[in-house]
């Protein structure tokens, strides 16, 4: 099994095998000599002769350790298989009977829970009685609460499956298809589980017979032996910690197995060593544009991560500026690399991810090693892409905004509060008071972007970057919110950085438009040219996608044909090339620098008919 | 009581005015839970000494108790009437604060829990609270400094000490605190609670490093997930110091999860007294419960049964209220 390959795994199947054989092997091996009684050598501390030292009647407490695992294990075993079978019968009532009938069986399996398992241990060890007998019984019964809840949980959601519904309209019994359709797959997750189990069934055990409620002399299991160990720990502890040792690792041994196997069938991925370094692409340098009212200056930003083998760098030398008030979007399929820009542009991409290339935000290098927290937190606002996970949900509305006033601003706790509600307001939230004082589950998606959007507003951005701040809402409420942009740019001057799949979203209030795919700008064009003056195949295809008023409702929407490329086998070429109907050998094998606005060999060139006809339209 | 819409409810209709009625709701489910499981637990406390095979009062006397002796311990228990009889016997003595007495002793049960509570329950109040204080702050750094795959060591070590800890059992803890600090260095006793603060530190600490090492392991894993949410990410747009992103953003959000989990593992330490109690020979409920299984005095462990019982529905109930404070979501919609 792969999953005892892993160090973790490896360790607790060694150790279970360990324990297992000693349970066969040991009480055969060296029964008679912990038996054997040793009248020169009683309650003696360790010695060549004795490695643990003796108990009370002289007898070896190593070999009574290491003869004990059988009783120990036996009875664990025994618990577990009560308490799963015990649990695999109150899990499938609540199904078997429906609901009607199930419901107090599921209302009582959760109230047993919630009961600490020692406590239940203790009411039935008084009804089963002391002894091994009546523990095994209490240990197992207690256990079963547990596992009922596991099985109940289990079989709920195997039942919603279609087999089991199929079965059913089959006429087939509920008993029969619990056993034919639906134990066979629960089984796995209960072995599992039923295996860790049994090292919690070892230590409660343990303490059962450390309290004298367990197994009762002259039989003797790790807990007895602690607790005759425990009347002489002034005169050597090794005789309490001895067997106390042996159960902690019997019980890791279980505990280890167990979440193993659980960790390999569900799906943890495993950080391993990995290689750095961003690899130097010569990507042609443009002259840095000057001006006074340049906002952002972006120069040959490149993201890297590690990969298993090479790093991968899904945003490869993108260069881009934005003047005040200028509006400039980001367009490109998902995996183009083009939110990872922002985050890039925003210094928020964390480790593993490194971020190469010059940034300049109003004048300012961000690169240059200095604290820019005041800046950044004051001039850039960034409106993320999903309002409904993007505020603390543990917080309410007002104060998250006013964090910022207080934090870069240094306004006093009220001010700032203030400020908030007033940015709400500008933001037209109606009743901004109460919006202030809510949750963000109080509100509604619209309202908790315009709270976003407010957010930014709390310094004097002079750019906010927007990461597909309109995806996640209803059409109505995409408008409002590129409105609302809209009417922050006008007002302040703000430049806008719009990334958004959609390339109407970004004709509606853009400027300019860079086409992004596998990581580069492939095409930098007018909004107003979008439509008809495209030059880059992928912007026409794009283009070409987005259904017009004029678009024929008997033809089938035009899709790309082909998969966007994975930045981690990115092809030698240009990275288009696949999917491109005009792409030759020079395409295949040269990647195309971007000049004049545009980066591709055959820029311009018309495309094959089927595709030029919906263009053209 | 306003009515509480299921879905969230804009602003407009009124956030502060629904907040009022969240509550109400809150209380009565989480009220009405809590008087379901006290029902639940008095009936399965009467129902124990009647499970017992056999006649109870002959087990605890034995064979060669005097009939006569037995039928009067039997009447005195009230054990001739019928079942109903004595239940709703039992329920009137319970609201009369009333628990029984002794079959051995003939002493009333609530005096002698009454005796002992005190000792149990600032037993387990400060290994609580020392679990928590230990966990939070641990789980919390770990999680900062191994987030992300950072120090892969510190990682492993931390996720392998903190399991192999966790499953060492707390009376095992207890005999080798015992044999360390008070057999092999003498600095504190051994057993019992006559040296005022001092006997507390070594049963404090066998309660409260197993549950600590398992806390801090939750909150870690909690703290890590939080961390990689959407609003970390737009508290840290908002550049704020990483000390409040980590303390006043992710921890509460990692607290409620941690909470929900952790109130098993706080229920647990309730009963884990009865282990540590025995190693130190701590005169509480724990002392009392085995020795009372062992001499079959079943009145007693009903009692105690009961009295620990409320204590773990208590800890239950008080956990979802902390929760509840720390998450308002967790007030709406968990029918």
């Amino acid at each position: 099994m792969r999953a005892l390959r892993t160090p973790v795994g490896a360790t607790g199947a060694g150790l279970l095998a360990t324990v297992l054989l000693l349970a066969v092997l040991a009480p055969v091996a060296f029964g008679d000599g912990a038996a054997a009684v040793d009248t020169d050598n009683l309650l003696a501390g360790p010695s060549a002769e004795h490695w643990f030292g003796t108990d009370n009647a002289g007898r070896d407490l190593f070999l009574r350790v290491l003869v004990a695992t059988r009783l120990s294990i036996t009875l664990a075993l025994l618990a577990t298989a009560i308490a799963v079978l015990t649990g695999l019968v109150l899990g499938s009532l609540p199904w078997l009977l429906g609901p009607r009938l199930g419901r107090p069986v599921t209302a009582l399996v959760n109230i047993l829970v919630a009961f600490p398992g020692l406590l239940l241990v203790l009411s039935l060890a008084t009804v089963f009685g002391v002894g091994a007998r009546g523990a095994v019984l209490a240990i197992g019964f207690a256990g079963a609460p547990t596992f009922a809840r596991l099985c109940q949980t289990l079989i709920a959601g195997i039942a919603a499956r279609d087999y089991v519904a199929a079965a059913e309209i089959a006429g087939l019994g509920r008993i029969r298809i619990l056993v034919r359709h639906v134990l066979p797959n629960v089984a796995e997750p209960l072995v599992v589980n039923a295996t860790i189990g049994a090292g919690s069934a070892l230590l409660a055990f343990a303490g059962l017979s450390f309290l004298g409620l367990g197994v009762q002399a002259p039989a003797y299991d790790w807990g007895r032996l602690m607790q005759d160990g425990l009347a002489g720990v002034y005169l050597h502890p090794l005789a309490a910690l001895a067997p106390g040792i042996a159960v902690v690792i019997a019980g890791l041994a279980f505990n280890l197995t167990g979440e193993a196997v659980a960790g390999a069938l569900g799906v943890t991925p495993v950080v391993g060593p990995r290689a750095w370094s961003v690899p130097a692409r010569s990507t042609p340098a443009r002259s840095p544009a000057q001006g006074e009212d340049l906002v952002l200056d972006v120069r040959d930003l490149a993201v890297a991560f590690p990969g298993p083998s090479a790093p991968v760098t899904p945003v490869r030398g993108v260069s881009l500026s934005l003047r005040s008030g200028e509006a400039v979007g980001i367009v490109g399929e998902s995996g183009s690399g083009k939110s990872l820009t922002a985050l890039a542009i925003a210094q928020l991409v964390e480790e593993p991810g490194r971020v190469t290339g010059e940034v300049t935000l109003c004048g300012t290098d961000l690169n240059d090693g200095g604290h820019h927290e005041d800046l950044l937190g004051t001039s850039l606002a960034v409106v993320f892409q999903d309002p409904m996970t993007s505020l603390n949900p543990a917080m309410r509305v007002g104060p998250q905004l006013a964090e910022v006033s207080r934090f870069h601003q240094s306004l006093g706790r009220r001010a700032a509060l203030a400020r908030a509600v007033d940015r709400l307001r500008a933001v037209r939230l109606r009743d901004p008071e109460r919006a202030a004082q809510a949750y963000p589950f109080e509100l509604s998606g619209g309202m908790r972007q315009r709270a976003m959007i407010g957010m930014g507003l709390m310094g004097t951005p002079r750019l906010i970057i927007a990461d597909e701040p309109t995806t996640a809402l209803d059409v109505t409420v995409q408008k409002q919110v590129l409105a609302l942009l809209e009417d922050v740019r006008r007002e302040h001057g703000t430049a806008i950085l719009l990334i958004s799949h959609d390339v109407s979203v970004i004709g509606e209030i853009c400027d300019r438009v860079l086409v992004m795919y596998a990581g580069r700008i492939v095409e930098e064009i007018a909004a107003g040219d979008l439509h008809g003056d495209a030059r880059h195949p992928y912007t026409r295809a794009l283009v070409a996608a987005v259904p017009s008023m004029s678009t024929s409702r008997d033809e089938p929407l035009a899709t790309i044909p082909g998969q966007p490329v994975d930045p981690a086998a990115l092809p030698p070429g240009c990275a288009y090339a696949a999917r491109c109907p005009l792409a030759t050998d020079q395409c295949l094998s040269e990647e195309p620098a971007l000049l004049d606005g545009v980066a591709c060999w055959r820029a311009g060139d018309p495309l094959p008919m089927e595709q030029t006809k919906q263009v053209s339209v | 009581m306003t009515a509480t819409p299921a879905a969230p409810a804009p602003p407009t209709t009124g956030a502060p005015g629904t907040l009022g009625g969240r509550w109400t709701q809150f209380a009565l489910r989480r009220g009405g839970r809590l008087l379901v499981s006290l029902f639940v637990l008095v009936t399965a406390s009467f129902l124990m000494i009647h499970l017992v095979p056999g006649d109870p009062v002959r087990a605890a006397l034995g064979m060669t108790a005097p009939t006569e002796l037995v039928e009067a311990r039997r009447h005195a228990l009230g054990l001739d009437d019928p079942l109903l009889t004595q239940y709703l016997d039992y329920l009137g003595g319970l609201f009369r604060g009333d628990l029984g007495e002794s079959i051995q002793t003939q002493l009333p049960v609530g005096e002698t829990i009454g005796r002992r509570l005190g000792a149990t329950v600032s037993l387990g109040l400060i290994a609580f609270v020392l679990a928590l204080l230990i966990a939070v702050p641990l789980g919390v750094c770990v999680a900062v400094a191994t987030r992300r795959g950072r120090r892969q060591r510190t990682s492993l070590g931390f996720a392998s000490g903190s399991v192999v800890i966790g499953s060492i059992p707390d009376f095992l803890i207890g005999v080798v605190l015992v044999a360390v600090f008070a057999v092999g260095l003498g600095w504190l006793p051994v057993a019992g609670r006559e040296d005022g603060a001092a006997s507390y530190v070594l049963p404090v600490l066998a309660l409260a490093i197993g549950p600590a090492a398992m806390l801090a392991r939750i909150v870690r894993v909690e703290m890590i997930s939080v961390l990689e949410s959407d609003y970390i990410r737009t508290a840290r747009a908002k550049r704020l110091p990483a000390r409040r992103i980590h303390l006043v953003h992710a921890l509460p959000n990692a607290v409620t999860a941690t909470l929900t989990l952790g109130g098993m593992l706080l229920a647990s330490m309730v009963a884990g007294t009865v282990l540590v109690e025995n190693v130190f020979a701590w005169p509480g409920l724990g002392s009392t419960i085995v020795s009372s299984i062992v001499t079959k005095d079943y009145p007693v462990v009903q009692g105690t049964v009961l009295v620990y019982g409320v204590i773990v529905l208590l800890v239950n109930t008080l956990v979802d209220v902390a929760l509840a404070v720390l998450d308002p979501r967790s007030t709406v919609g968990e029918a």
